[in-house]
This record gives structure tokens, C-alpha cells and sequence, in this order.
């Protein structure tokens, strides 16, 4: 059995928040407690069919109809969930090769993706290719820190979205990796990347005062860890940003035995996940709320 | 009254309690989906029945460990691709393709005695790479060649000549039959991985130029299976020891 981690922000309770009724106003009969159901993927690689059996560490794992057999029953369960993806959607197997990324946009689809964010290798077949496949995506493309103006992108992402689930407000934005060096500029063309710092601060900002939030969830493509201190990461990200719940990471191909528990810019424990590769494995974060008064006596628990 | 109500008698903001995150393997147990199944079927059977098309026929097995300083297969290669760009690159440029050079590592199975299909191209090579034609100086040529012979495996080329001697200094190094001139500018094909330092391949920068001919490697390989019937790569002197 895995071993859990329990952490407890405040420095006053020790132990699990009650759920379900106790101390409240006399107006409510008693403590609503919500629950949001967080499902993701990243860098699943055009990796439609599960491995075979002769693929070493990989055999029989993954494969789009299992997944999807996995995320009807957690929504049939909580109807409150959403499912993300953090990008690399394309390239890995014929299947991109032969169709493009057709079949990947209409698998996610069927699956109900509910928002997807932009990898390095979704930009393969250039901008021009990302855009060809649009058609076949019935979900958003969220990214805050490429400018797509100058390209056929142009209006076809947004850079967040807020969602409503059971009264509760999740708003989820994107954030990318930088391109150069890494994409041929051939293939991003006038794609212009922006600080995902600076992204992410005013995502964060707008998500919080405008949209008025009660979760913030950061699509990220900028991998989870880098040695250099120049460079980007999940970590960094999370450490130097506010009022982000979740970072759902990617690029990095990352196999994490549980979420990363770290603390923001504000000292708030927050989380950043990312689960490998090639769909070998589903994310499932849940958050529960409730209407307790006195939250910041109590905290905010954490069990990964 | 119904406003006082709400006003005095609302429900408390929402907050965050708990957190709850775990990972879910896609484990072999699970039941696949019959609708995603059914849908992926017309298009997992194109894949399949493409993959397994005929193209070329091997009449032996050819592997990369089969050779010393060159190989039937890694020969094979790296003329294919000298072979399929050479016309692009001429069209595009004027210029004719003095070599090519590739890794011995990009070369990821062997080609079986039987059939040659589409897969077989795949799994030769997996990767995205696209060929590249590096303008560089004879001098950097001179590097490339000191690599080679330092590095003393049987990395892939075309139109290159190269005898060494038992102590790995170059005896000859000919290009296309000529001695390498210091101050000439050569075309040299290879990967945009190479071209950009991979395998410690640092002699391709900096170049005069470099021209991306957006035709990946795989596809030249898949195109030249294509053209001929029966293939035949051998072992032959392009590099060689004098022992």
C-alpha cells in the first residue's frame, strides 16, 4: 500500500476536518460539503492503443477505451469532475503519422475533455497542422503565454476558462513551454512566447478578483523540474505565484509516487501533479468544500 | 422579506477543506470502453494493414553490430538518403551533396531477412528527425573526420572515404574521390540532431549555412524501399583499418 502524506496547513487543528455537520449557524440544518473531482492527463503521445505485452516496463498499461472506461465510472460516481489535459497531445506513434492528430482531437472529444493546454510537439505538423485539427476538438485550447496573433491560430485559444460545477467556480488556465530551441521556428512561425510568470500572475489575479474563484487550477507545459535556476518549472511556478490550488504539469515526462505538496509565494500549501506519460495513468485530485466560518482556524487538509 | 431573508440567512462562502490526490494506473484489468473501442477499429486496421504493406524485400538479415568501421545496413542508409535528398537539395540550391554522415545510434532495429513494410521503417526509425544540409568549411570537414576516427564505430556515410591506420591516425580522407580541401565550402547532409550538437557532433556550427529540407529520414527511407524491388546493402571499404 502506498503510503499517504497528511498535511495540515493550520497551525491549530491536528487532526481532519470534520465533514458533514457540526457548530454551524442555526439558519442551515447543516454543513454543505461539496466535492470537485479534478481527472488529467499529459503527454499522452498519440498513444491511442494500450502497450503490448513485450514492452518492458510499459506492457499492457494505458490505451484510450480503458481510460475512458476509468472516467465513467469516477463521473458516474461525482458528476462534479472535470478532465484536463497539460499538453503533447501529438507525435509518438503512426497513428499521428497517418492522421495528423485527427483521431487523438476525436478520442478527447468523445472522451468530454473539458480543456486541453498546448505542448512543444502539438506544433510537429507547424501551426498550420494544430490549426487543421481544430475541427475535430470539442473542447477549449487554454493558453495564456503564447501570442498566436500572427498565426492561423489566431482566436482559437483562450488563455483561461471558468467553470461551474455544484455552485462551485473552477477556473483553469494554460501556460506553455518556450519554443525556441526546442520547435523548429519553421513550425511555430510567429508564435511569440510570453514570461509564464507574469502570465500566470495575471491569470491568477483575474481568475481571483474578477471571476471570483473559489479553486484555480494552472495547465502547465513548462515541465515539472529543471536544475538550472534559470529556467521555468512547475516548482518555481508554484513557489512564486498566489492562489493557484493546482499546477497539472507535463513535458517532463515525470512519474511522481504522489502530488508534490508546495508552498506559494504566500506560504499556502498548494499542489503540483503530473502523471508520467503515453496515458499510462489518469490524475484524480478532489477537492472538497464546505461552508465552515472559520476556515482559517481550521485549514485546509492535504492527503496524497 | 425575501430579501431579508437572503440577507441575514445566506448560506456561508464555500472554502477549501481538503485535498484529496492520487494517481490511477490504466492497468490491463480495466475493460475497455465498446464505443471508444469500435470507433479507434477502422483506423487502428488502415494503421495495421499500411504498417504491414510490402515495399522492398531484404534477401538477408542486417544489422548494426554486423561491420566494424561500416555496416551493409548503416552503407545502405546513409546512400538512401544521399540518394532521395541529393535531387531536392540540386533542385533547391544548385549544389550537388558532397556526404553525408549520420549516427550509428539513430539506427534503432535491423532490417530482416523478408519482407520490407512500412513498419519496418518505423521501427528502423522511430524518431522525427528531419534531414539538414550543413554548408561548412574543409576545415570542419577535417574535424568531422578526426571525430570519426576517434570515435572508432561505424557511424553511417555516403561519399566519404576514410582509411585509418592501427594506431586510429587518418591515413586518407577523401570526398567524392578528392582530398579535402581546407577552404572549400561542402554540403553535408545529416540530422537536425547531429547538426545541432548531438552525439558530440559539434563540427557542423558554425556553418555558411544550412539548409532544412523538411523531409524527414524515415520518409526517405520509406520512399527509397519504395523504388527498388530487392535491396542490397554490403560492407565495403569506406572506412576501413590498416592493421
Amino acid at each position: 500500500m502506498k503510503r499517504r502524506d497528511f498535511i495540515q496547513q493550520s497551525t491549530v487543528a491536528t487532526s481532519l476536518v470534520a465533514l458533514g455537520g457540526l457548530g454551524l449557524t442555526s439558519f442551515t440544518t447543516a454543513t454543505k460539503t461539496k466535492k470537485i473531482t479534478i481527472l488529467h492527463t499529459n503527454d499522452v503521445h498519440s498513444h491511442i492503443d494500450p502497450f503490448g505485452p513485450n514492452e518492458g516496463k510499459n506492457a499492457n498499461l494505458g490505451g484510450v477505451a480503458k481510460r475512458a472506461t476509468l472516467i465513467d465510472s469516477i463521473r458516474l460516481n461525482n458528476p462534479n469532475t472535470l478532465l484536463l489535459d497539460a499538453g503533447d497531445i501529438f507525435q509518438g506513434t503512426p497513428y499521428f503519422n497517418f492522421y495528423g492528430g485527427e483521431l487523438e482531437f476525436k478520442l478527447m472529444s468523445k472522451l468530454k475533455y473539458d480543456a486541453a493546454t498546448i505542448g512543444n510537439h502539438d506544433f510537429d505538423n507547424s501551426v498550420d497542422g494544430l490549426y487543421a485539427q481544430l475541427p475535430h476538438a470539442e473542447f477549449p485550447f487554454l493558453i495564456s503565454n503564447y501570442d498566436f496573433s500572427n498565426t492561423v491560430m489566431d482566436t482559437h485559444t483562450k488563455p483561461y476558462k471558468v467553470f461551474v460545477k455544484d455552485g462551485i467556480k473552477i477556473g483553469v488556465f494554460g501556460v506553455g513551454i518556450e519554443l525556441k530551441g526546442l520547435v523548429d521556428p519553421a513550425m511555430y512561425k510567429e508564435t511569440k512566447y510570453l514570461d509564464p510568470v507574469e502570465a500566470s500572475q495575471e491569470m491568477t489575479r483575474i481568475l481571483k478578483e474578477q471571476e471570483h474563484c473559489d479553486l484555480i487550477i494552472c495547465l502547465s507545459h513548462l515541465g515539472y523540474k529543471y536544475n538550472s535556476e534559470d529556467k521555468i518549472d512547475d516548482l518555481k511556478l508554484a513557489a512564486t505565484t498566489k492562489d493557484i490550488d493546482l499546477i497539472i504539469g507535463g513535458h517532463t515526462h515525470t512519474f511522481l509516487a504522489k502530488p508534490t505538496i508546495v508552498k506559494n509565494i504566500e506560504g499556502k500549501n498548494m499542489l503540483v501533479n503530473q502523471v508520467g506519460c503515453y496515458g499510462i495513468n489518469l490524475g484524480k485530485i478532489d477537492f472538497y468544500f464546505d461552508n465552515t466560518k472559520n476556515r482559517a482556524a481550521e485549514g485546509t487538509s492535504i492527503l496524497v | 422579506m425575501c430579501l431579508l431573508f437572503l440577507a441575514s440567512c445566506k448560506t456561508p462562502p464555500v472554502s477549501l477543506a481538503k485535498i484529496e490526490g492520487k494517481e490511477i494506473p490504466i492497468s490491463e484489468a480495466i475493460k475497455p470502453d465498446e464505443d471508444i473501442s469500435n470507433f479507434i477499429k477502422p483506423y487502428h486496421d488502415h494503421v495495421i494493414k499500411s504498417l504491414d504493406s510490402i515495399l522492398a524485400y531484404a534477401p538477408d538479415t542486417y544489422n548494426k553490430s554486423n561491420g566494424e568501421y561500416n555496416t551493409a545496413i548503416g552503407n545502405f542508409m546513409a546512400d538512401a538518403i544521399y540518394e532521395e535528398s541529393n535531387p531536392i537539395f540540386k533542385s533547391r540550391t544548385g549544389h550537388d551533396i558532397d556526404f553525408v554522415l549520420l549516427n550509428k545510434g539513430g539506427i534503432r532495429a535491423q532490417i530482416a531477412k523478408g519482407n520490407i513494410t512500412l513498419n519496418t521503417a518505423y521501427e528502423i526509425m522511430p524518431f522525427e528527425n528531419s534531414i539538414v544540409v550543413a554548408a561548412i568549411k574543409g576545415r570542419n570537414v577535417n574535424e568531422a573526420i578526426t571525430y570519426l576516427s576517434k570515435a572508432k564505430t561505424a557511424h553511417p556515410i555516403s561519399r566519404l572515404k576514410l582509411v585509418i591506420n592501427s594506431n586510429f591516425n587518418i591515413i586518407e580522407a577523401l570526398v567524392k574521390g578528392q582530398p579535402i580541401n581546407e577552404n572549400k565550402t561542402y554540403y553535408v547532409a545529416t540530422n537536425d540532431y547531429l547538426y545541432n550538437g548531438g552525439d558530440n557532433m559539434t563540427f557542423f556550427k558554425p556553418s555558411d549555412s544550412v539548409y532544412v529540407l523538411n523531409y524527414k529520414l524515415r520518409n526517405a527511407l520509406i520512399d527509397h524501399f519504395s523504388k527498388v524491388d530487392t535491396i542490397n546493402p554490403v560492407i565495403d571499404d569506406r572506412f576501413i583499418q590498416i592493421k
